[in-house]
């Protein structure tokens, strides 16, 4: 039998090795207590020294390249990593925007010095990320965008308002696209630019649940070098959609958070003695079965991208070295496809949560402030913090494009439906 | 790893949906549901002659002996194509109910037979399934329970939703075989009818998908097509997210049924319930897309609707397969 919390299918004896080596490495390593709240100071610290921890381990970027830091695994590798890095609890990823979403794109679309001057800092969290995509009047319609990029000696100014900015109160970067055209799309820059610079305000909103996880940005006049335009200048629009993929698939978030919040479902409902009731016990069989397709599909798909990817070409006669390969491990499922993983994820978390809310009863309210009497949330009150997960669960369907959008865009760029008059 | 098909298994259901595409499956179906079984056997001696029919008999005794995620493509393919007959019966529940049971007196006589095509089989196996599909069509009929295995004899037929299940009342025949070794025996079967079931439903839910896009970007309404209305885009979008998330449990079941005998139950279920709960969208959404037409027979829809009715409640209802799921998954088993 295969381990608990791992797909009986059979993996080879170097993805078992990759696993175990993962699972015994978070096993000694993951603190027991867990950190405090990421958007506190002190939790802001202890999030960036965890990320260094897990740098120094090699484990932080495990599908990159080794020269940024990584270790150049397989798409299934990344996968196992981080149904492992789920089902241990690790601290949650405070650099996500960089590591997901802007790196897969500096592989793609970045100069080599990009690379090499962004990646390892990014990769031992020594610059946090934020990304800066909406605007108050760009949100689902993002080619809304008005913030500017004017031309300067050596650079751009940048002018305007971004909001819903994750992470933006605490980051040191940012990353986003502005108006430097007047073409819709074709008239704007992806942009990278430094959260302290001269001219950036900040000002963090708080969150339904209270805490801060984004932040409107008010940037006047700021300075950004030409070093630090990514792609072509009036070909942001391109440059961000190639990668679209990146932040609604898997790579966001990976089928390992959800086996391992149904896993934690299961036990609670078993814990609440709740196998009685067929309506709740129902719903937690249908939450297992939507968790164990998502990750089923992800390793169908990882596989096949694998089988699909042509061999390299041997080194020309005379050259015994290969150069050193640039790209990172294509992380599985993007383009639009994307988007059908988006709406099952989101819509699958919420569902997780709901039915995990139901069976704590009225002990979900507290947030596991209080210890149900009836064992129902365990003796830690509510350990797996589900009330929180539910809070943040609903954002899903929000944030990385909403499922409304992205289900237009599958029934387009998927099916072949006519366009939209938009 | 078997989560997506193989080369081979691409090939193999392209074979046979090229086969379906040419036999004009809506006029064999008619007339199978008319009492004129006779284009539907021949269409089905073109299966054998493919190798569908043999997939589920072990070599010794002429057949290809092939994986089940090989069945579950060919069975999507069917499904794909409302192919009328007994498919699940006979191509997967039978020969696996003769083989696990090991007599090798029953296998000799029916599943060379079965694997060339020659005999077309049925079975009742009550509570599950209840009637014997297509039973005055085709020659072997069993009717099995926990203990025992008979000869069924076809009794009065029923009416289904779907004209092409010829619901047949099999009484107990000669008795075949007794003892617990049956039981399992048709525990076996019954996960792999189910697994052929469920995926009959994936390949019959992917046609409803495909023929209403193809309604959606040719009728128009407003001055444009319906298709391009994004209340139905979206309706047709979630098809294609159940479909696209059904489908790898289907073939994990496949992989577990071969090689994983202690979450077979579990992940055949799993898959049944998926596939069926996908189809059933894909039929409720092409029936709403459609409109009035595709509630007229004339449009041809119905072959698809009527046969999803039907397969997501056979080989065991959601209720049962849920509970198998809800048994495992309270017993411990998070794998």
């Amino acid at each position: 039998m295969s381990p608990a919390g791992t797909m009986n299918l059979d993996l080879d004896d170097e993805a078992r090795a990759f696993r175990e080596e993962v699972r015994s490495w978070l096993a000694t390593n993951v603190p027991t207590t867990p950190l405090p709240p990421i958007d506190t100071p002190e939790g802001d610290l202890a999030h960036r020294a965890w990320e260094r921890h897990l740098a120094a381990a090699g484990l932080s970027v495990v599908s990159w390249p080794t020269t940024y830091g990584g270790r150049d695994v397989s798409p299934l590798q990344w996968l196992i990593f981080e149904e492992e890095y789920h089902r241990a609890r690790a601290p949650v990823r405070i650099n996500q925007n960089g590591l997901f979403l802007l790196a897969p794109t500096l592989f793609t679309h970045g100069t080599a010095e990009q690379r090499a001057r962004l990646l390892p800092r990014m990769a031992q969290a020594d610059d946090v990320w934020a990304q800066a995509w909406s605007e108050p009047e760009a949100g689902s319609d993002l080619a809304g965008i008005r913030s500017r990029a004017v031309r300067t000696d050596g650079g751009w100014l940048l002018s305007g308002q971004k909001t819903w900015s994750t992470r933006a109160a605490q980051a040191d970067r940012a990353f986003g696209l502005f108006r430097t055209g007047v073409d819709r799309h074709r008239g704007l820059t992806y942009l990278m630019f430094d959260l302290r610079a001269s001219g950036v305000t900040v000002r963090p909103i708080q969150q339904l649940g209270g805490t801060t996880g984004f932040a409107e940005i008010f940037l006047d006049q700021v300075f950004v070098p030409d070093a630090d335009v990514l792609g072509e200048v009036d070909q942001g629009w391109t440059v961000a959609m190639s990668t679209a993929g990146h932040e609604r698939g898997m790579s966001l978030r990976s089928p390992g958070r959800f086996t391992a919040a149904a896993q934690r479902l299961v036990r609670l409902w078993r814990r609440a003695g709740a196998h009685g009731d067929p309506a709740l016990s129902d719903r937690v069989v249908a939450g297992w079965i939507a968790a164990r397709a998502y990750q089923l599909h992800s390793y169908g798909t990882a596989t096949r991208e694998a089988a699909d990817r042509t061999p390299e070409p041997p080194p020309p006669p005379g050259q015994a070295d290969r150069p050193a390969r640039t790209g990172a491990t294509t992380v599985p499922g993007g383009g639009h496809a994307a988007s059908m993983t988006k709406v099952f994820w989101s819509e699958l978390d919420v569902a997780l949560h709901e039915v995990a809310l139901d069976l704590l009863g009225p002990y979900a309210e507290t947030g596991g402030l209080r210890t149900d009497p009836a064992g129902r949330a365990g003796d830690g009150g509510d350990p797996d913090a589900w009330l929180d997960g539910y809070l943040f669960s609903l954002a899903g369907p929000i944030y990385a494009g909403t499922n409304e959008i992205q289900r237009t865009v599958i029934a387009e760029r998927v099916l072949g439906l006519p366009r939209d008059r938009r | 790893m078997k989560l997506t098909p193989s080369a081979e298994q691409k090939q193999f259901a392209a074979a046979l949906h090229a086969m379906l595409t040419e036999a004009d499956i809506p006029t064999v179906a008619r007339r199978w549901a008319a009492d004129d079984p006779a284009p539907g056997q021949a269409l089905w001696r073109r299966l054998a002659e493919l190798g569908v029919t043999g997939l589920a008999v072990p070599a010794r005794w002429g057949g290809l002996a092939a994986h089940p995620a090989d069945i579950v493509v060919a069975c999507e393919e069917l499904g794909h194509h409302a192919l009328p007959g007994p498919a699940a019966e006979s191509i997967a529940a039978l020969p696996t109910l003769l083989t696990t049971l090991g007599d090798d007196a029953l296998c000799e006589t029916w599943l060379p037979r079965l694997a060339s095509g020659e005999v077309i089989g049925t079975l009742a196996v009550p509570p599950h399934v209840p009637y014997a599909t297509d039973a005055d069509a085709v020659s072997l009929v069993l009717r099995a329970d926990e203990r025992t295995l008979r000869l069924g004899v076809p009794g009065p037929r029923l009416r289904s939703v779907d004209g092409t299940r010829r619901l047949v009342e099999v009484a107990d025949g000669a008795l075949l075989a007794t003892g617990p070794a049956v039981g399992s025996a048709v525990t076996h079967a019954l996960d792999a009818g189910a697994l052929a079931c469920a995926a009959q439903l994936l390949g019959a839910g992917h046609a409803l998908l495909e023929t209403t896009l193809r309604y959606a970007g040719q009728r128009t309404q407003f001055g444009q097509p319906i298709g391009q209305f994004q209340a139905v885009k979206h309706l047709l979008a979630d098809v294609a997210i159940g479909l696209e998330f059904a489908r790898p449990l289907l073939y994990a079941a496949g992989v577990a049924l071969a090689d994983h005998p202690s979450t077979a139950a579990r992940d055949v279920s799993a898959a049944k319930v998926a596939c069926a709960d996908a189809a059933q969208r894909a039929a409720r959404t092409a029936l709403q897309v459609h409109g009035a037409i595709g509630y007229a027979r004339e449009s041809g829809l119905d072959s698809w609707l009527t046969r999803v009715w039907a397969l997501a409640r056979a080989w065991g209802t959601q209720s049962w397969h849920r509970d198998r799921i809800r048994t495992a998954l309270a017993a411990g088993d998070l794998t």
